[in-house]
């Protein structure tokens, strides 16, 4: 059996992580619970190869080649510090903004490095930071927003997709909010969008968008919004936002539902309490007590008892699922290792129903069951087991290497192999229905007799047989 | 005694990448077209025709063929307000059948939730391709997606009929029992087993196949043929989706056009004779369509992105024939510098859904929008 200090360690990586390798849970389980979740949310400096070295090995990376979702996987894959990329996939899902409408990878790259910035700062500057990035402006049409003539949209999603959530603000407080963000343009705009028609300037790809104020057409008048007046600008307008409870609470409940148990999708919130509402309480109490400290949030969230007693309440998502898978199987993570074919595997992700820097609209995409339909699951059980049923992978390699030394004597029963192979792969609690759907493999005689007890050699085409079987288990989808 | 009905069925041909449709359906019966084609053009002697002033591209000769037959509607200019020039946003319109917000379900989705609301038929939609194109997505609807329909299924890669058999009957068993605690795995063992299902109905297609037709061997003649063994099969699919490109022929297009449009057009054409031997011409829709046509102008040897296309729909029960007006090439006319659109893509989805597939147009389509004439409103007896 696995200790559960083993087992806290694999469900607080697959959650603020991409799951663990074996070797990653050997030095893991050094440290204590509190130093890891530390070490998860301080960072050292990334030991990463800096970004133009990598795009002159591989300029299909680079953004102005499409290369945005391969890179972003790139660097999932191969960071010490998971949760940074965690983080930023986090506020991808919640600020989703898809490349469909913008055709502008370059400026959705540099949404994605605010993220990895400010992404566990303090809410109020991240949502400034949102609230003046040219791919948001764009992709929600806030360069038409005048004076003259308001353009809500992104007035009405700030409030409903991004802070507070609907039932707590009156159509007024939207029209309100959208003047204030009057003239949060972006620079060039007429230049820009004529270039964007000529949609044929490759090969040096298209110019990238910058955030410009435009006083010209920011609207100064007073406003009244959610019960303050004032001739309120943009920023004004955030800090109000971001003293409500309400945001709180949906930020709260964002946090839960992606970090400890899959919630009804978000369009149902306001009918439906939330699963667990005392954690949702200890979260708000933390975001006020804190300042609004995103990362103090995730240290509550991270050390909390509800937190540690969440394991397998989540269905991993398309992107956790192949780069966990990744991770395991030791492809793409380091500069030397990557090649063209990163983005036919990337591209998996999308067949499953999670295209990064291309969510399928403003709310992001609907996750929990949501993710699991029949034409996905054929994906993600094929992908799993292909990858990892792979012997010429470097981390499939090692793992038949710790298995053989795990199980050092010649012949084990299948229940040990079973067990030593769900490890590998992060599956601590392996359900009787598993174990039996395994032991169907190996029909011979004695497995009907002697079931998990029988003995079987221990040879590398059996134990990658289970570990295939490990990755296509329904225990695999789950987190 | 009540004639059985047969179940229609529809069939979808994206051109990924956005079809030059001034070289497609093409107006040489006007000089401007010379004017503005320098070099990305057909000259007239070469284009099949249609009238005095349109003809098709000599690479849709098979369509050609099927349009002497009449069981060719082209619809002309066909697009949407506001055009937008880029693939993704615009594919994700067609897709939708939202032009101004962002949808949330496919055209094709929505259809299917309506002909099986319970979702009960795990192959009612197939796509043959990777992945899942949005047209197809709605909650609560399964959908196969095919990329080798003789390995479709779980663990492809497993060698030997055996092995196969052997992992396939211990997921069954790992995603088949009932894990009676717990909803999310009881659902994910549902859903595995559905596609465990779907994938065996689908792989029996091929075996019941017989045809005279040989398809040529690219991708679009391979997935035609694909979907001739499923449809013949009668296993229940309703609905069909497949593509062919890439048509972004921003250089040398007339090489990759015609190419494209060759391997195309003769798919459809074997596609079509292929259902007329089963006897199914009548059963079968095949709608043919591309994000958005190209620039008028060409840029030396290819075309940029532009708006305004053409779309087609044949079968046996198509009142064939030239739908819409062809877009004007004066300058004034253009919408800058592309063929102004003058039929929204959305009339065609509601002409398919009301009058093929017997579903709510409103739903499909999401809205209200004029049908067209190229099939006959069904007769309700």
């Amino acid at each position: 059996m696995v200790s559960t200090s083993t087992e806290l360690i694999i469900h607080l990586m697959n959650r603020a992580g991409f799951g663990i390798t074996p070797d990653e849970l050997d030095a893991c389980s050094l440290m204590t619970y509190e130093d890891l979740v530390e070490n998860l949310l301080n960072p050292s400096e990334s030991a990463h190869i800096s970004d133009d070295i990598l795009f002159r090995d591989h300029v299909d990376l680079h953004a102005s080649r499409s290369g945005v979702p391969a890179y972003w996987a790139y660097r999932m894959i191969s960071t010490q510090s998971p949760l940074e990329e965690k983080m930023s996939l986090f506020w991808h899902g919640i600020f989703a903004t898809g490349n469909s409408k913008l055709n502008n990878l370059r400026t959705l790259l540099n949404q994605i490095e605010m993220f990895r910035r400010s992404g566990t700062g303090k809410f109020d500057d991240l949502l400034i930071k949102l609230s003046q990035d040219p791919a948001m402006l764009i992709w929600l049409d806030n360069q038409d927003n005048l004076n003259e003539s308001i353009n809500e949209n992104y007035g009405r999603e700030i409030l409903e997709l991004f802070s507070m959530g609907v039932g707590n603000y009156t159509e007024d407080d939207i029209k309100e909010c959208a003047r204030a963000f009057t003239g949060w343009s972006v620079a060039n705009s007429e230049y820009m969008s004529l270039m964007a028609q000529k949609d044929s300037i490759w090969p040096y790809g298209r110019i990238v968008w910058h955030y410009d104020f435009k006083p010209g057409i920011h609207d100064v008048d007073n406003k009244e919004f959610l019960g303050e007046a004032g001739p309120f600008n943009g920023d004004d307008v955030i800090r109000i936002i971001c003293n409500q409870e309400a945001t709180a609470r949906f930020i709260a409940r964002h946090m839960y539902n992606f970090f400890v148990a899959d919630e009804v999708p978000v369009p149902q919130w306001k009918d439906t309490p939330p699963k667990d509402p005392a954690a949702i309480d200890t979260l708000v109490e933390a975001y006020f007590k804190y300042e609004h400290d995103i990362k103090s949030v995730l240290r509550v969230l991270l050390t909390s008892d509800f937190f540690k007693e969440s394991r397998y309440q989540k269905i991993k998502s398309p992107v956790e699922l192949v780069i966990g898978t990744l991770r395991l199987s030791g492809e793409y993570n380091d500069d030397s290792k990557v090649d063209s074919s990163i983005f036919g595997v990337i591209a998996e992700s999308d067949y499953m129903g999670q295209a990064l820097c291309n969510p399928p609209s403003v709310e992001g995409w609907h996750t929990g069951e949501e993710w699991i339909s029949s034409g996905a699951l054929v994906d993600r059980v094929n992908f799993a087991s292909q990858h990892i049923g792979n012997p010429d992978n470097d981390g499939v390699k090692h793992i038949l290497n710790r298995i053989h030394a795990d199980l050092k004597n010649d012949t084990h029963t299948i229940g040990e192999l079973i067990e030593s192979c769900g490890n590998s792969v992060g599956i601590t609690r392996i359900s009787g229905d598993t174990a039996d759907g395994v032991l169907d493999l190996f029909t011979q005689e004695e497995v009907q007799t002697n079931g998990q007890d029988t003995d079987i050699a221990i040879e590398d085409g059996t134990i990658l047989r289970v570990l295939e079987f490990m990755v296509s288990s329904r225990e695999y989808q789950l987190c | 005694m009540v004639a059985e009905v047969k179940p229609r069925s529809l069939v979808i041909v994206q051109l990924s990448g956005g079809n030059d449709a001034l070289n497609t359906v093409i107006p040489y019966g006007d000089g401007l077209y010379y004017d503005w084609r320098k070099e990305v053009r057909i000259e007239q002697d070469r284009v099949l025709k249609i009238n005095n002033h349109l003809g098709f591209n000599p690479a849709l000769r098979s369509i050609k063929n099927l349009w002497d037959n009449e069981k060719v509607a082209v619809i002309n200019g066909v697009g949407y307000p506001e055009p937008n020039r880029s693939h993704f946003r615009s594919i994700d319109i067609w897709n939708t059948g939202e032009s101004v917000g962002i949808g949330e379900s496919g055209w094709l989705g929505r259809a299917l939730r309506e002909i099986d609301p319970n979702g009960e038929n795990p192959i009612a939609g197939v796509n043959f391709g990777k992945g899942l194109p949005r047209a197809l997505s709605c909650k609560g609807v399964p959908v196969a997606s095919v990329s080798d329909l003789e390995n479709y299924g779980l663990f492809p890669d497993i060698q030997g009929e055996r092995s196969r058999d052997l992992a396939l009957s211990a997921f069954s068993q790992i995603y088949g029992s009932a894990m009676a605690h717990d909803n999310v795995a009881q659902f994910i063992g549902q859903t595995g087993i559905d596609a465990l299902k779907g994938a065996d109905i689908l792989r029996t297609a091929p075996a019941q196949y017989s045809s005279a037709v040989e398809y040529a061997n690219n991708p679009i003649a391979q997935s035609m043929k694909s979907i001739a063994q499923v449809l013949t099969a009668d296993i229940g699919t309703r609905v069909f989706y497949t593509q062919h490109g890439s048509f972004d022929t921003h250089a040398a297009e007339l090489d990759t056009h015609t190419k494209l449009w060759t391997e195309t057009s003769d798919a459809i054409g074997d596609f079509m004779e292929d259902m007329k031997e089963h006897n199914l011409e009548d059963d079968v829709l095949v709608l043919v369509w591309s994000e958005f046509g190209r620039r008028i102008k060409d840029n030396s040897a290819g075309t940029d992105h532009g708006s305004g296309g053409t779309a087609f729909v044949i079968g046996g029960t198509v009142n064939g024939g030239l739908y819409g007006d062809y877009p004007s090439l004066k300058e004034t006319d253009q919408l800058e510098g592309d063929l102004h659109f003058n039929n929204d893509f959305r009339s065609i989805y509601s002409t398919i859904a009301e009058r093929w597939l017997g579903v709510d147009p409103s739903i499909v389509s999401n809205g209200y929008f004029e049908q067209h004439e190229f099939i006959s409103p069904l007769a309700y007896n």
